[in-house]
């Protein structure tokens, strides 16, 4: 049996203490040992962004990352966002612009887009095209995600 | 055909759960006493297998079982086909050569799976495969199209006389009369690169038998449930109600996940019910690359035959398909590049041969496009050469020869991946063209744009061109639909979801019948413990077979409300009115019985009920069409070249379509704008490239390019015709492989404008920055 590690992690303001094998990668610890199934493995080796989580408020992907790195961070995943009765600005932007269609990459997308609009509160759309070349979405042709981040930052700028 | 949500741009019902990361898909599915399984594949890609040595996998801790080929003994069997051979097509010949599911004696692709692990996580399973001692004999490998159907070529079965698959004819009129005839003959050889899926979610089975019920649950991110349900209960020696498949939410389809008997789902139900223990099984990218399913790959001889004026006389196409290292789903891909060469232009004769080769590669099958791509984009580029031949204007000979309205509908004398004779339905394929020029102001580019940027150096270009969809095809797909005691409406189908927006059209066409909002529309997709009867989601036939269905449910749904309301409410049938939720008396909205109750009504605990009436308010309906439904559409692309980068900015792209009636707007364009993605993709990113030995060396998203938001144009500029389809009470054509049609060709044709210094010859569907520049230095300068 591998050498188990004990973390401490806070994941969607929840602090959690597991004990890990070392190679355990982020995002599998975040799926099967925490069951948060919200963040989606595409490639597992850092391409399509599907996993993306913030780290400590920074966009990351959680596949290129161990558990036991995550010791002592802050993790949010799409969960901490909203709930289905109660959407983020953005998740909402992206229901009313169809800026989803099989939802697989979409919280890469979303956690992607979070920090992107705190720094860029009113992007212009090559912003936005530059902030989302890393996540890749086989199924939408990028144009109504553009769309959305646009819907959203102008929801989120006016306060509603 | 607009109602008051039945047209509309309805938003989608499924989003909220998936924008919340809610959904559950097949990997989020957690059962207690769950094992894991992970396959060792092999890195040859044709060799003789000599031994594979388990022993130490087996005692690896963690390690539950470990089987190989042999350890399966009689349950080891090859096949079935998935889909039948041409025979309705006359003096077709076929091979079949369906999969294994594990390979034995003879490993033939690379990524052929040769062993399975299954333990108590992924990572020792993982660990065990590296455990295995896999001694082989390497073979040469069998991989360039053209070779491989010669006599010489190594076999890639030894029982073959050669690599043939398959050989298939089919001609009307007489091309080699024809070409006598001809002003002007041209011919090209052309290359139709390999293409993935590449669906953002992999491939994922999770499997667990009950020994106590006797039932088999599996959870499979499938595009076919019901055939998948059918081969599992098959093989296990079961009645189909002991297996019940579900489709979770599914991560993209594209083609490649209608594939069943393959590794999955042959193992891992038989290893569920050994070991009595359920089993999760989720595919990983390199995997996905190397052992799913791809497409295209096809190399073409063609020939066309002109008067001077340009109308074309008649075409000839001998074309290679690479079937890839077994043939399992039959020649769905290949029988439609064949419909498609000659499906939207006058052809009077014409002959094309189909020589289905068998290589040391993946196994080929449809990847959105499906064949279509490959021969709008042949038949495009051969308008192309004939234009350049006969100094024509391509939009003009384009416009000669497109099919006439009047002219539908048309019998092409093709026989297609249906195996009946295609029917062109309905369309205006000229005006398509005619808005697109329009659109993208074709004069003003050529007589204005153009020239100005040509002076200042630039090297703009411009590429129009016209396509069909062959969509709709049978044999069928049904539904129930059923009111629920509290009013709300349940749908249940057997048609299977990947994104395309299922659970919001279909509950349109129910609310438009029922009068109930959408949201109070329940859909199921893809479950066949909630309806067992379906084909699978395949040729852009969801909208179009499924919904065709699900209205002709929801109508007889319909009439038993009013049946069963005039019986209460005490009027004539013809007196009720359906009101929001409810059916009441016309003229009398205070007199209604609601939707809930009434359900209620229809379903009598005691009492005598008349004989012949069926329980409850529900109907259940198939629909099956004589043949497929046909869309049509023109695409204009403006492209800006580097000459010395060859770097290529897409400067426009419109695209024109008419997929018949349009049940939602915004989901519609989402669909073309996906297509389209994929197509751009196709046409100067995406490329599975093989080596001489049958390695693949674009086996990641490194190496293979996807298109990303910067590749994308700044807008696709989308035109719709509606002429709806004749074949169905909607008025419906399929549009989900439409947008990836056209990018190839009308690229191919804007990049050789915008070089106009040279006479480049574009003959390859995708192209990059180094290979413009090779063509660039093989052209000869103007």
């Amino acid at each position: 049996m591998a050498q188990l590690i004990p973390i401490k992690v806070t994941v969607n303001d929840t602090v959690y203490e597991r004990q890990v094998e070392p190679r355990l990668l982020l995002s599998d610890f975040i799926r099967h040992e925490l069951g948060l199934f919200g963040t989606h493995v595409g490639c597992e080796h850092g391409m399509c962004g599907a996993c993306t989580i913030l780290f400590d408020g920074e966009p990351v992907r959680s596949c290129l990352i161990f558990a036991v790195q995550a010791n002592g961070h802050q993790i949010k995943t799409v969960e901490s966002l909203g709930s289905p009765d109660h959407m983020h600005p953005l998740q909402e932007a992206f229901h009313e612009k169809h800026g989803l269609q099989c939802g697989f990459c979409t919280p890469g997308i979303l956690m992607t887009v979070v920090p992107f609009l705190e720094e860029h509160p009113h992007p212009t759309e090559d912003e936005i095209r530059e902030a989302i070349d890393g996540n890749i979405c086989r199924c939408t042709g990028y144009e109504k995600i553009i769309e959305s981040v646009q819907a959203a930052s102008e929801k989120m700028s006016s306060g509603k | 055909m607009t109602g008051k949500y039945f047209g509309q741009p309805v938003l989608r019902l499924e989003d909220k759960h998936l924008l919340t990361g809610r959904a559950k898909f097949c990997d989020d599915i957690v059962i207690p006493g769950m094992l894991h399984a992970a396959f060792l594949r092999s890195d040859y890609a044709h060799a003789i297998i000599k031994n594979i040595d388990v022993t130490e996998a087996r005692k690896h801790p963690g390690v539950v079982a470990v089987y190989t080929a042999e350890d399966m003994g009689d349950y080891w069997k090859i096949g079935p086909l998935q889909v039948p051979p041409p025979f309705a097509i006359k003096d077709a010949q076929f091979n079949a050569r369906p999969l294994p599911p594990i390979a034995k004696d003879k490993v033939r692709f690379s990524g052929e799976p040769i062993a399975i692990v299954i333990a108590e996580s992924r990572y020792i399973a993982e660990d065990a495969c590296e455990d295995i001692i896999f001694d082989a004999e390497p073979l040469p490998a069998v991989i360039d199209l053209e070779k491989a159907w010669e006599d010489t070529s190594v076999l890639v079965h030894d029982d073959l006389p050669s690599n043939m698959a398959a050989l298939v004819k089919q001609e009307a009129g007489d091309y080699e009369a024809a070409k006598k005839q001809a002003d002007v003959v041209v011919s090209k050889r052309f290359v139709a690169d390999h293409v993935a899926g590449a669906a953002m979610e992999n491939r994922g089975f999770v499997v667990n038998w009950d020994e106590r019920t006797q039932e088999m649950t599996v959870w499979a991110g499938t595009q076919a449930p019901l055939p998948l349900r059918s081969a599992i209960a098959g093989r296990m020696g079961l009645v189909e109600n002991q297996v019940r498949v579900i489709t979770p939410y599914i991560g993209g389809g594209f083609g490649p996940k209608v594939m069943t008997s393959q590794a999955d789902d042959v193992l891992l139900p038989w290893i569920s019910m050994k070991l009595n223990r359920p089993i999760k099984w989720i595919e990983d990218r390199r995997e996905n690359f190397l052992a799913t399913t791809s497409e295209r790959d096809q190399v073409h001889h063609c020939e066309m035959a002109l008067k001077k004026d340009g109308t074309i006389l008649g075409f000839k196409d001998v074309f290679y398909h690479n079937t890839g290292a077994y043939d399992p789903y039959g020649m769905t891909v290949p029988l439609n590049t064949q419909t498609h060469t000659v499906s939207n232009y006058r052809v009077p004769n014409f002959y094309t041969e189909i020589r289905m080769v068998f290589t040391n590669e993946m196994v080929v099958t449809p990847v959105r496009g499906a064949g279509r791509s490959e021969g709008v984009f042949v038949m495009e580029r051969m308008m192309d050469l004939a234009a350049k031949e006969l100094k024509m204007d391509p939009v003009e000979i384009r416009l000669k020869n497109l099919l006439k309205k009047e002219e539908f509908p048309l019998n092409t004398g093709v026989i297609g991946q249906d195996f009946v004779v295609g029917v062109l339905d309905s369309g205006d394929y000229k005006n398509n063209l005619e808005k697109c020029i329009q659109m993208v102001d074709y004069e003003k580019f050529r007589k204005e744009i153009q020239p100005k940027a040509r002076k200042e150096g630039k090297h703009l270009g411009i590429g129009v061109v016209a396509f069909t969809e062959g969509t709709a095809v049978g044999p069928y797909e049904g539904a129930r639909v059923t009111v629920g005691n509290n009013g709300k409406v349940s749908v249940s189908t057997g048609y299977s979801t990947q994104g395309q927006g299922h659970f919001t059209v279909f509950a349109q066409i129910v609310a438009e019948q029922l009068n109930v909002k959408v949201e109070d529309v329940r859909v199921i997709t893809g479950d066949t413990g909630h309806f067992h009867w379906g084909a699978g989601t395949f040729a852009s036939r969801g909208a179009t077979i499924a919904g065709s269905a699900i209205h002709a449910a929801a109508v007889l749904v319909r009439e038993k409300i009013f049946a069963t309301a005039a019986k209460f409410l005490e009027v004539p049938e013809d007196q009720v009115d359906l009101c929001e939720g409810s059916a009441c008396v016309k003229g009398h909205p205070e007199k209604f019985i609601s939707l809930g109750d009434l359900a209620g009504k229809a379903n009598p605990m005691r009492g005598a009920v008349e004989a012949d009436v069926k329980p409850g308010l529900e109907a259940t309906a198939y629909y099956a069409p004589p043949h497929g439904a046909t869309g049509s559409g023109a695409c204009a692309m403006i492209v800006d070249v580097d000459p010395e980068t060859f770097k290529v900015k897409i400067e426009r792209f419109v695209l024109v379509h008419d997929c018949g009636t349009v049940i939602n707007p915004l989901l519609l364009e989402g669909q073309i704008q996906g297509g389209v993605s994929m197509g751009i993709g196709n046409a100067f990113y995406e490329k599975m490239v093989y080596d001489e030995n049958g390695q693949l060396m674009t086996a990641s998203f490194m190496d293979y390019l996807m298109p990303q938001a910067t590749d994308m144009p700044r807008k696709m500029e989308i035109g719709h015709n509606v002429h709806p389809s004749p074949l169905n009470t909607l008025g419906l054509k399929g549009v989900g492989e439409a947008g990836a049609l056209p990018p190839s060709p009308a690229f191919c044709q804007a990049v050789e404008d915008a070089l106009y210094e040279y006479e480049l010859d574009l003959t390859e569907s995708n192209l990059n920055p180094s290979m413009l520049y090779e063509f660039r230095n093989k052209a000869i300068k103007r």
